[in-house]
Formats: C-alpha cells, sequence, structure tokens
C-alpha cells in the first residue's frame, strides 16, 4: 500500500488554461491559415490581387451600375448603342430579367392563369419544407401527401379542362415550372424505380435479371439528348396522322427511365457494400426477401450512397434544359430564347439573363447538396471517423 | 441491320403518305378553330417572344394574316416553335398547318421534302458587315481583300464565303468558331474586320455590339435566301388560301389599303379596292378561295398590309432598322409582286 502525501503525485486536476496569445484570435487565425510558410504568403497575396482586381468590377457591374427598370432597350444601351446611357457604362441588364420574369418562371404559360402555377408551388413548398424538417411529426401522411396527393392535385391544376379551368396545354409550359416539374417527377420516379432495378440486377431470378441488365446497360449507353431528338422527330412519323403524344410526357418519361437507370447503379454500389454476414444475419433470423432488404439491407445501403443519390438529382436538374433540343423551353431555354427580342437586344442583355439563370441554377443545386451534407451528418450513426 | 433501316424508312414513307392524304386542312383547321403555326424559336423581327410571351415579327405575323383571312380574327393562332431539325418532320406529320419559320424556298425542299412554298415574305441573303472604324472608306464587299473574316463553321455561309472570294479573285483570312455566339463576342472584341451571315441576322446583331454606330452593312448579298412559308403538299385549298393571303398583303399595300383606312376605303370609288375588299356585289372572290368575301379586309385588320407589317417587325418601327431594299413592292424597285385578285 501506498501513502497519499507523497508530495510529488498530484491529487487535484491541474485548471485548464487558455492557450497562449500567440494561438489566439485573429492574428493566430491569419498566421495559420494565411502567412504559414513562404509559399502559403505568395498564394495569399496573389489571392487578395486577384479578388481586389475582379470583386470590385463586378459588384459595380451587378450593382452599382446596373439597371433595375425599364421598358425597352434604351436603359440598357449607352448613347452610342441608341440608348440613355453615358458612354462607357458597362453594367447589369437587370431590367430585361424583371420584364421578362413571368415568362422565366412559367414560359408562356396564360398570364390569367398563372395563379395556378404559383398555388402548386405554395402547395409544393408548404409540404415539402415539414418533410425536409426531421422533428415535424406525421412523415408517413406528410409523405402520401407529397408523391400522392400533389401530383394529382397538381396535374389539375396546371393542366385544367375539368372543374371550370381553362386548359392550358403543356407546350405553353416554359421557364422554371418546366425545369422543376420535370426534376420532381425524374426524383419521384427514379428512386423507387432504380431501386427495384438495383435489386433486380442483384436478383437470382435469370430473366428478371437479364431484363434489368438490358433496361440498365441500354439506358446507360445512350444519350439523353438523342432520346428526346428521337421521341421528338422520328416518334411523328410512324404514329398515324393527328394521333400525338404530348412532348411533355415524352420529356417527363424520358427523364425519368434515364434517372432511374443511373440511380440503379448508384444503389447498386451501395449494396454491394453491404457485408454479406448482414444478410446472412437476415437470412438467420427468418426473414423474407422484402423483410430483408426492407428492414436490414437498404436502409443501410441507401445511407452510404446519399452522396451519389444527390449526384444523380442534382446532374438531372441540370440534364433538364436539354430539353431544348425538342422545343420545350425550360429555364435556361426561355431565357435565351428572349435574347432574340430586337427590343432587349443590347450588349448587356445575354449576360445578365445567363448570369440570372445561372444563380438560379445554383440556388437550387446548392440547396440539395446542403441538405444532402445535413441528412449525411445525422445519419451518420456509427461510422465516425 | 439494313432490313431495319429500309423499316424505318417504310414507315417514314408511309407516315408521309397517310398526312399528305388527309386533305382538307381547311376543314380540320375550322373544327379545331385555330391555326397552329410554326416558327421559329427566336429569332430577332421574324418570330420572338415580347416581354408578355407572345410570338412578335413577321412570320408571326404571317400566321396571323392567315388566321384573319380564315376566321376573321387574327388571334386564332397557335405558335409552336419549332428548331432547324424539326421543322419539316412537324409539318409533314400534320403537327403544324403553316411552317411560318423563315426557311429558304429550295428546289429540294419543294419537290423531295413534300413541301409547298406559298411565297417569299422576306427576301434574304447572305451579307457582310464591317467595322467601319478599322476599315475606313470600305463600302463595297469588293474592297474587303486580304481582311479577317468572322464566320460560323459548318454553314452553308462559310462556303458562300470562299466562292465569292474566289470567283473575286480575293484573299481573305477566315476567322471560324462553332457557335454563333462565340462569332459575336469574336467581332465585337475586334479579331476580325468583317462578319458574314444572313443579312436579316447582321442588323440583329449589331444591335448587341458594343458600339453599333461603328458598324455598316455593306450592300453586296453574295447568296440568294429566299424566306417564306410553306405548307404539306396535296392539299390545293389550303395551299391557295396562304398564298393568297400573302398577295393579299401586297395587294393592300399597292392600293394604299392599311390598318387605320381600311374601313373607310371600303367605300372606296376605285373599282379595284372594292373588289379586293369583297365589296362589289355578287363577289365570289373570298368563297371561291373557301374563306369570307371580307377576306382581305379581315387581313389588313389584323396585321395590316405588308408594308405596314414590315416596317412595324424590322423596318423603321423596330430597333433593327432595316431599310426594304429588295422588299419593296415592285412598283418601287423591289421584288415583291402579287398576281391581279378578281
Amino acid at each position: 500500500m501506498q501513502e497519499h502525501d507523497l508530495s510529488f503525485v498530484r491529487v487535484e486536476m491541474a485548471l485548464a488554461q487558455s492557450a497562449p496569445p500567440s494561438e489566439r484570435g485573429l492574428g493566430a487565425w491569419i498566421r495559420k491559415n494565411l502567412i504559414a510558410s513562404t509559399g502559403d504568403t505568395i498564394l495569399t497575396i496573389i489571392g487578395i490581387v486577384l479578388v481586389a482586381m475582379i470583386l470590385p468590377q463586378v459588384i459595380n457591374w451587378a450593382f452599382i451600375s446596373a439597371q433595375w427598370t425599364g421598358t425597352d432597350r434604351t436603359v440598357c444601351a449607352t448613347v452610342a448603342q441608341g440608348g440613355i446611357q453615358p458612354d462607357g457604362w458597362s453594367g447589369a441588364c437587370w431590367a430585361f430579367v424583371n420584364a421578362k420574369f413571368g415568362q422565366f418562371m412559367f414560359g408562356r404559360y396564360p398570364i390569367d392563369e398563372r395563379w395556378r402555377p404559383i398555388l402548386v408551388a405554395i402547395l409544393f413548398v408548404a409540404l415539402l419544407v415539414p418533410l425536409l424538417i426531421p422533428k415535424v411529426p406525421r412523415k408517413g401522411l406528410n409523405a402520401i401527401l407529397l408523391f400522392g396527393a400533389l401530383p394529382v392535385v397538381a396535374f389539375i391544376l396546371l393542366v385544367g379542362g375539368i372543374f371550370g379551368l381553362p386548359l392550358v396545354e403543356t407546350s405553353l409550359w416554359g421557364g422554371l415550372l418546366v425545369t422543376l416539374s420535370l426534376s420532381f417527377v425524374g426524383i419521384a420516379v427514379s428512386l423507387p424505380v432504380g431501386i427495384v432495378l438495383a435489386l433486380g440486377r442483384r436478383s437470382k431470378m435469370p430473366i428478371v435479371k437479364m431484363l434489368c441488365i438490358i433496361f440498365i446497360e441500354t439506358v446507360r449507353g445512350i444519350p439523353l439528348i438523342t432520346v428526346l431528338f428521337f421521341a421528338s422527330v422520328m416518334l411523328p412519323l410512324f404514329l398515324p396522322a393527328g394521333v400525338s403524344f404530348d412532348k411533355f410526357l415524352r420529356a417527363l418519361i424520358g427523364v425519368s427511365l434515364f434517372a432511374a437507370a443511373y440511380m440503379a447503379e448508384v444503389i447498386r454500389g451501395g449494396l454491394q457494400a453491404i457485408p454479406r454476414g448482414q444478410y446472412e444475419g437476415a437470412d438467420s433470423l427468418g426473414l423474407g426477401y422484402w423483410q430483408k432488404m426492407g428492414l436490414i439491407v437498404m436502409p443501410q445501403a441507401l445511407k452510404l450512397v446519399i452522396p451519389g443519390i444527390v449526384n444523380t438529382f442534382i446532374g438531372m436538374f441540370k440534364d433538364t434544359s436539354l430539353v431544348i433540343v425538342i422545343s420545350m423551353f425550360d429555364l435556361l431555354g426561355v431565357v435565351k430564347q428572349n435574347f432574340s427580342d430586337a427590343n432587349w437586344a443590347t450588349a448587356q442583355t445575354a449576360r445578365s439573363g445567363l448570369v440570372f439563370a445561372a444563380f438560379v441554377f445554383w440556388l437550387f443545386c446548392f440547396g440539395m447538396s446542403r441538405y444532402s451534407m445535413f441528412t449525411e451528418r445525422r445519419l451518420d450513426t456509427g461510422h465516425k471517423r | 441491320m439494313k432490313h431495319i433501316a429500309i423499316g424505318i424508312l417504310g414507315a417514314a414513307a408511309l407516315g408521309l403518305v397517310a398526312s399528305a392524304a388527309s386533305a382538307a386542312t381547311l376543314d380540320d383547321v375550322k373544327a379545331k378553330g385555330f391555326i397552329q403555326c410554326g416558327v421559329s424559336t427566336g429569332l430577332a423581327g421574324f418570330s420572338a417572344p415580347d416581354d408578355k410571351g407572345d410570338w412578335q415579327g413577321i412570320d408571326a405575323d404571317f400566321c396571323r394574316a392567315v388566321a384573319a383571312a380564315v376566321f376573321g380574327d387574327g388571334t386564332k393562332v397557335k405558335f409552336t416553335p419549332l428548331s432547324a431539325k424539326e421543322r419539316f418532320t412537324a409539318l409533314q406529320s400534320g403537327e403544324v398547318d403553316i411552317l411560318s419559320r423563315n426557311t429558304t424556298w429550295t428546289i429540294n425542299r419543294d419537290t423531295a421534302l413534300g413541301l409547298n412554298f406559298v411565297g417569299v415574305t422576306y427576301y434574304d441573303g447572305q451579307g457582310f458587315m464591317i467595322n467601319a472604324k478599322k476599315l475606313p472608306g470600305v463600302n463595297s464587299a469588293l474592297q474587303l481583300s486580304g481582311a479577317a473574316v468572322c464566320v460560323q463553321s459548318g454553314t452553308t455561309t462559310e462556303l458562300n464565303l470562299a466562292d465569292y472570294f474566289k470567283s473575286n479573285k480575293m484573299e481573305y483570312n477566315p476567322v471560324v468558331f462553332e457557335k454563333l455566339e462565340e462569332v459575336n463576342a469574336a467581332y465585337d472584341a475586334g479579331r476580325c474586320d468583317v462578319y458574314t451571315t444572313d443579312q436579316s441576322g447582321l442588323y440583329g446583331i449589331r444591335l448587341t455590339l458594343g458600339s453599333p454606330a461603328d458598324h455598316v452593312v455593306l450592300p453586296e448579298i453574295i447568296s440568294k435566301e429566299p424566306l417564306g412559308p410553306a405548307v404539306r403538299q396535296g392539299d390545293d385549298q389550303w395551299y391557295h388560301i396562304v398564298k393568297w393571303t400573302y398577295f393579299a398583303l401586297l395587294q393592300a399595300e399597292e392600293l394604299g389599303i392599311t390598318k387605320a383606312n381600311v374601313e373607310e376605303m371600303k367605300t372606296s370609288d376605285n373599282p379595284e379596292i372594292k373588289r379586293v375588299l369583297g365589296q362589289e356585289p355578287d363577289t365570289k372572290i373570298g368563297t371561291d378561295l373557301g374563306v369570307s368575301n371580307d377576306w382581305v379586309v379581315n387581313i389588313v385588320k389584323a396585321v395590316g398590309n405588308y408594308g405596314e407589317m414590315f416596317e412595324r417587325n424590322v423596318g423603321s418601327g423596330s430597333p433593327l432598322k432595316i431599310a426594304r431594299g429588295i422588299n419593296a413592292l415592285w412598283t418601287k424597285g423591289g421584288l415583291q409582286y402579287a398576281p391581279p385578285i378578281r
């Protein structure tokens, strides 16, 4: 037994001390992150110079010199260009975006009927936001409403033709309306179909397996643009005169099938990462195939491939711009189409329109990617490194 | 593989025959209550969306004129924007009733492709635009020897350019780009002295340049690009309605009938005006065509005469400011000429 009064043994904890001044505060942060070595310092200086060179011009173009309101090209053109701005002026023509905003959102959807897509958007947000916030209860009901009821309501509202709503043909749809409805349907269809295809490809039943492989490899082997083009240019020649599928429907089917094939491969990657023991464990518990997959394998596999799934979603969201080859005008298509309006033809119009389109696309893609990171962290139980 | 290809071609041919056989476009149009009009996906002055999303331009107005002739109401048109690749299929398959999409009239399209062009609503041709500050004193394309010329690759424009310079024994330095936007940017940045494309397009491009006033469109036209509306082959009645709508627009301008004075002109003493406006007793001009006898009145009320249509969309009333040139009436030294309406 040893005694406790030995002077070199400390019995109480030493008080935590704050870091030395040289390791604290802004100065330390700068030293560590910006000027830690000669190389770092040089890079920092180059970076600061670049930002100082570019940023003021960007801010000046996008905000200070920008024109926000106006009725035609004169507000965005210099005197020499036939406008009212002083010579040498260069600024964003947000007046163009402002004047065309309704078209950028809804395409040629009749102005009197635009409350319908707005109402659908409000319903969509009202159902989507609670589903995305983990704390809000009744996820099941919420999901049924969003993926079951909303598409029906949205279809009736947007297309019309019943309940006294005037019919609005899909050829009049455009802008963000097309981008969002294509990607929402694509996302909602591709995930379940992709799961089924991935399971089918790993199935032991030869016919199911072969059909799934044929579908996935065929679809992945053809560019989306080819399928859209074929559906738009060749299909009408084969159909009897007067019979025509709705173009929007063709695009919808094409985009959904494509996303599903890619999604299937992403999910198959997740399935392959699940150790054999998990399958065997489920079997030994006496679970059937669907119970095994639904309760044991899929939850783990899907969690693993969240980055890949979101990657596919974002890719698809941006791929919707390809529908321009079949003369459907998504957000980018409508923006570019309006460059041809001679009333707004100036040196700044194209730049401003494209910056606006890029900003809207970035908003949606950034939102998706941040939410996926949040979900990954929330579901990351037990794998933290 | 060969068999499949033949099968596809056969099916395509059958499709063509089937749509050609289903004549009586007029009955179809009257049954559905509107005309389906194929336009471009956006070309300044010809068919481009305005702030409200309505299609404006010569091509769009021409369809309104046909609607006015058929229904007495120029608004009974639905527009289908078509890409250059889709346009002929859309007309052949019956997706559109008229193709009014700045399409060049060629023999191949008029015969093998199954189209019938009704006339030339705009005589276009490949032209040159130069930067007058960089090439002072140049006022003809024949002075362009040694110039750097911006041109889009893979187009007939590029071939016409080569032919023109070769036949005039001039040297030039082509600056070739894949996309139209790149050509515009390169020309605006001064990488070349000359820009060549269809002349009507040059005016639109000039508006987007940094200093439009410095740039001059030269008078020479080095290729023929007669742009006009087309309909399907095999339906003479519809073909005549569309063709005579075009002639009526010209005739109205020749007789001085405008959107503003068409009502007064009805009571004019001039027998020709009375005949054209369907004011003669027992006239059968309109009904023989398959429309009402006051069809010309309806057309002019909807879109004005050809001259008004031109000035409003591409001429002095628009930012494009294209001069009438060869698109003037034959009485004013141009090529626009209508056979008599009688």
